[in-house]
């Protein structure tokens, strides 16, 4: 595996510490002006979603982790693993655990495509799109005379999620919802 | 890697302007104190010895010469103008440093270099105070001998510790393998960077005087407080330091050993070891007269004018657009 020195440091980088996949978020670079040049880095391990500071001397460094991301639409689930399909058309399957899933578990929809990092090929972690079109399943009826202003419910989503809605929602419709913040978004009207 | 080229200047109008506008504040400096502007060469025949600087070699192919190397600092060249008799100089120019880049640093970048025939260094700090503040219309630096400064802000004594001392108090940012191999003077760079460097010219700018004698570079060392430290000074303002002077080294034979040493000291950290300058070396010994010399970085001059966090804000191209 390739590796790299600490003049290829910069933010993005995805490299191996401790054993750990990590990705460098930041990479500062301190010399005084005769002297030794160190580079001051904050990493995220990747398995463990902490962030790291570690100081390296000018010249060390890091081998390279073989992490890359990946689309691929879900398919389904048979209880412990997560299946989901790369879409270039190759078919190939990756089987995603509990832990790679997470809380991303809540918003994985049949066919949606979700960004699937793999680590030496098998999935790590799965990142659902900003944005999905969830379906009611179950909420309290709305209340007549219900506007747009006030006043919010919690509402049961296809995929089990649960969010807060205005009270005009009722079970069947379509919502967009921010998956960054478990948000409300919008009603997605129905074709 | 696969990034978009961008050809806008990363600088702002109103920081090119100003970069302007400090160029005519320094030649206009100078020339009133009747010191020479000179040029030499940024493509040079030879690089440098110092175990921490990296030089950027050139492919030059002229008159039967091959190699070349882009100059990390104009002081050879200059130092040969003085034996020659040139009397005070000083010079604007590009100095190239591979492998460094950050928010203060970029491979290229620009130097003010100047020489004072007669000068100690007392008085060529006197000089940089008169230059720097003038133009930022800041205090004036007060001076601080190394010693305190490290023992102030890093809990250690830089010349009575002793390298374990050292290497335990650097396990705060290394770990204990990163640390073998890192020396005493390592050790101090670290401490240096880490510790002290961001509390130095918070609240005035402040020289750093008396450098242990194993960091005097091209400076003369004499002893002080029964430890042998060099005539070399730095100055800080808000933690960027900003400039490195010595009063010369002008003994022929003293340099070449130093020279010598440092390549041992690549040779030791697996670095090529670098040819030893000998036009630089035959000025020195024809005689360079008894002067002081300072380099400063102009780029973080004016971030300092500016109050620019980066570098990248006073440069119209940094190297990521060059």
């Amino acid at each position: 595996m390739a590796s790299y020195s600490t003049n290829e440091f910069r933010g993005g980088l995805k490299v191996l510490l401790d054993g750990d996949p990590c990705i460098i978020l930041e990479n500062e670079f301190v010399k005084p002006g005769k002297g030794q040049a160190f580079n001051r880095v904050k990493l995220r391990n990747l398995m463990t979603n902490r962030v790291w500071e570690r100081t390296f001397k000018s010249g060390e460094s890091l081998e390279a982790a073989d992490v890359i991301d990946q689309d691929m639409e879900y398919l389904y689930t048979d209880g412990e693993f997560w299946h989901f399909m790369k879409t270039d058309g190759s078919f190939e399957q990756y089987p995603a655990d509990a832990k790679a899933v997470g809380d991303t578990v809540k918003w994985l929809k049949e066919q949606d495509v979700y960004t699937v990092t793999l680590y030496n090929g098998a999935p790590l972690t799965v990142t659902p799109p900003n944005f999905v079109e969830l379906e009611v399943v179950d909420t309290d009826p709305g209340m007549k005379g219900d506007t747009a202003q006030g006043g919010s419910k919690p509402a049961t989503l296809s995929t089990g999620a649960v969010v807060n809605v205005p009270l005009f929602i009722t079970i069947g419709e379509v919502l967009k919802v921010d998956t960054r913040t478990g948000e409300y978004v919008s009603r997605v009207k129905s074709s | 890697m696969t990034d978009q080229p961008v050809w806008q200047p990363a600088a702002s109008q109103a920081a090119l302007k100003s970069r302007a506008q400090q160029l005519a504040f320094v030649r206009g400096f100078f020339a009133h104190r009747g010191v020479m502007e000179v040029e030499t060469p940024v493509l040079g025949r030879c690089g440098v010895t110092d175990v921490n600087l990296d030089g950027i070699p050139a492919q030059v192919s002229a008159s039967g010469i091959e190699g070349g190397w882009l100059q990390t600092s104009p002081e050879y060249h200059m130092k040969r103008l003085l034996a020659a008799g040139s009397g005070p100089i000083y010079q604007v120019s590009k100095v190239f440093r591979n492998g460094e880049r950050g928010r203060r640093h970029n491979p290229e970048f620009s130097m003010l270099e100047w020489y004072r025939p007669g000068f100690d260094d007392r008085d060529l700090m006197a000089e940089v105070s008169d230059l720097v503040c003038g133009w930022l219309g800041c205090e004036r630096p007060e001076i601080l001998h190394y010693r305190d400064a490290v023992e102030t802000w890093a809990h250690v004594d830089p010349f009575e510790s002793t390298e374990r001392e050292l290497m335990r108090r650097c396990e705060e940012w290394l770990e204990p393998e990163q640390l073998a191999g890192l020396g005493r003077d390592g050790c101090l760079d670290l401490l240096m960077s880490f510790a002290v460097e961001p509390n130095l010219g918070i609240e005035r700018p402040v020289f750093i005087t008396g450098y242990p004698a194993s960091q005097a570079s091209l400076a003369r060392v004499s002893e002080h407080q029964g430890h042998r430290v060099a005539h070399r000074f730095e100055l800080y303002i808000h933690g960027i330091e900003l400039c490195n002077g010595y009063w010369e080294l002008t003994d022929p034979v003293e340099q070449r050993r130093r020279f010598e040493a440092d390549n041992h000291q690549r040779r030791l950290s697996g670095k090529p070891e670098m040819p030893i300058d000998g036009a630089f070396l035959a000025a020195l010994e024809q005689g360079l007269p008894d002067c002081a010399g300072v380099a400063l970085g102009l780029d973080r001059l004016l971030m300092l004018k500016l109050g620019a966090t980066d570098i990248s804000d006073v440069l119209a191209f940094p190297f990521e657009r060059a």
